[in-house]
């Protein structure tokens, strides 16, 4: 049996990536040089999100990517199955640029610590920041993220599920669920 | 949701529809690895890939070399001349004492159909045919599947010609396999000594006019003239096959306006087609080239993945 409980509604979710996306202008002191990469699958979309957030703020596009990090897990050879790859897309040059990192959800750090390693493969940033909707705790790594949607405080067997309606067709909300 | 069950890659014919879709898919992903400043990903870190050569070979080996250290994985070489195979030892033995010092890949090419099952019934290791005899080339294949739609979009319904040496080429055998269970219409051509008898039984149409396969193909595919395979004189001449079965921009010109130009490589200049049209707009050759490390690295990852792979959608 599982519980569940929703955490934030579309409202919640839309309102904390406003938030996002301010604090991400005021702390950059603007769109120069700044540059935005999710990682796949749902960090992307909020990429996107905060890209057209941004735009809808300062007036301006900033250049979007998408990073795939199934290749630099650090799990690849414990794990039982040979996870999909997907295409990586950063069509800009990274080097020098102020790169905000933005996933769902952060845990463990170690999809942090991944798509950090695949990032320097690109090119080298002036500086790489971290853009998280939920930040849920219970970090294996030493990172942190400079800009958090919400705090959401759990326990080792809760799931955190985030549904966006890009990827999963129905209304946006953010889940905790409790294995029993 | 596909699953990747396979611990060696010994023919295309192994594989099922999804599992094609599944490498073609993966395969994608890994073209865009290689156009990077930094071509190279830590997914086989610590894997060792060896590569067994019992027949010479610049691309598939260097593909498949590039393919391994792309991913990270350390590769070594052993080729007929330097090893202890010219001492007379057998090639199982070769392979299982390579297997003993722990490697976790053989690619394997040889002259003898069905070499590469051998080894892969006997060792733990992934064993991946890189052609052997006249059976079977799958990586080819593969790269000939993803080369077709990237540029075409689909395969089904697709006019293919296959034209030259049919009876020597792996490739054809493999290829006309697939493009019959992907739902391609297949013409093969080429003189008919060079044609096995009954191939018509492999679901393809025959034709010996070359201006009529260019006339309806969608994408035409040149077979090298294996000249190392001709000890029994299946031609007059080279020129007269060059004559009456080389591909040239004069007959080109009744083609389809965007007909696909495919060769396995490596091409023999003015005999199985003329300069022109293998460095022409319709020449695919070098993306097949390029395709064919995507392919590879695709092919080794989802092998040498641990246990049983699985891929959620």
């Amino acid at each position: 049996m599982t519980t569940h409980s929703k955490i934030l509604d579309s409202d919640a979710i839309r309102r904390a990536l406003t938030r996002v996306a301010h604090e991400i202008l005021e702390k950059n002191k603007g769109v120069g040089d700044l540059c935005v990469v999710g990682i796949r699958t749902r960090g992307a979309v909020l990429a996107q999100r905060l890209k057209d957030g941004i735009r809808q703020i300062e007036g301006t596009e900033v250049p979007v990517g998408i990073l795939d990090i199934t290749l630099y897990r650090d799990d690849l050879t414990l794990v039982s199955a040979q996870p999909l790859v997907r295409e990586t897309k950063i069509d800009f040059d990274i080097t020098g640029k102020k790169l905000v990192l933005v996933d769902d959800v952060l845990f463990t750090g170690r999809t942090i610590r991944a798509a950090l390693d695949a990032l320097i493969d690109f090119g080298r940033p002036a500086e790489i920041q971290l853009a998280v909707l939920i930040d849920r705790g219970h970090r294996e790594l030493p990172i942190r993220a400079d800009y958090v949607g919400k705090n959401i405080p759990t326990s080792l067997d809760q799931n955190v599920k985030v549904i966006l309606e890009e990827v999963d067709s129905r209304a946006d909300e953010v889940i905790v669920e409790k294995r029993q | 949701m596909t699953e990747w069950t396979h611990k060696d890659l010994l023919d295309v014919k192994d594989l099922s529809r999804e599992e094609i879709e599944l490498v073609l898919e993966t395969a994608k992903s890994f073209k865009e690895v290689s156009a990077r400043e930094v071509k190279k990903v830590p997914a086989l870190r610590g894997k060792t890939v060896v590569m067994l050569f019992f027949e010479s070979s610049t691309r598939t080996r260097a593909s498949f070399e590039l393919a391994a250290k792309r991913l990270s994985a350390d590769t070594i070489n052993i080729s007929i001349g330097s090893s202890s195979l010219s001492k007379g030892e057998t090639l199982l033995d070769t392979a299982r004492t390579l297997e003993a010092m722990n490697i976790d890949a053989i690619v394997v090419r040889h002259p003898a159909s069905g070499a590469p099952d051998v080894l892969a019934r006997n060792l733990k290791a992934a064993v991946i045919n890189a052609g052997d005899g006249c059976r079977a080339h799958p990586t080819q294949a593969l790269l000939d599947m993803f080369t077709i739609h990237e540029k075409l979009g689909k395969i089904d319904g697709l006019n293919v010609g296959i034209v030259g040496d049919i009876l020597h080429s792996r490739v054809a055998r493999s290829n006309i396999w697939w493009l019959n269970k992907l739902g391609a219409r297949v013409t093969v051509g080429g003189p008919s000594t060079l044609l096995q008898a009954g191939i018509e039984k492999l679901g393809v149409r025959v034709s010996y006019d070359i201006d009529e396969i260019i006339r309806t193909s969608d994408v035409l595919m040149l077979l090298r003239l294996q000249k190392e395979r001709q000890e029994n004189q299946f031609l007059p001449s080279v020129r007269e096959y060059a004559k009456r079965f080389g591909v040239n921009r004069e007959r080109l010109r009744q083609a389809k306006k965007d007909i696909v130009i495919m060769h396995p490589g490596p091409t023999n200049r003015g005999v199985e087609l003329s300069a022109e049209v293998a460095d022409g707009e319709h020449s695919v050759i070098l993306d097949q080239v390029t395709n064919g490390v995507a392919v590879r690295m695709a092919v080794l990852y989802l092998l040498l993945g641990k246990g049983k792979a699985k891929v959620e959608e």
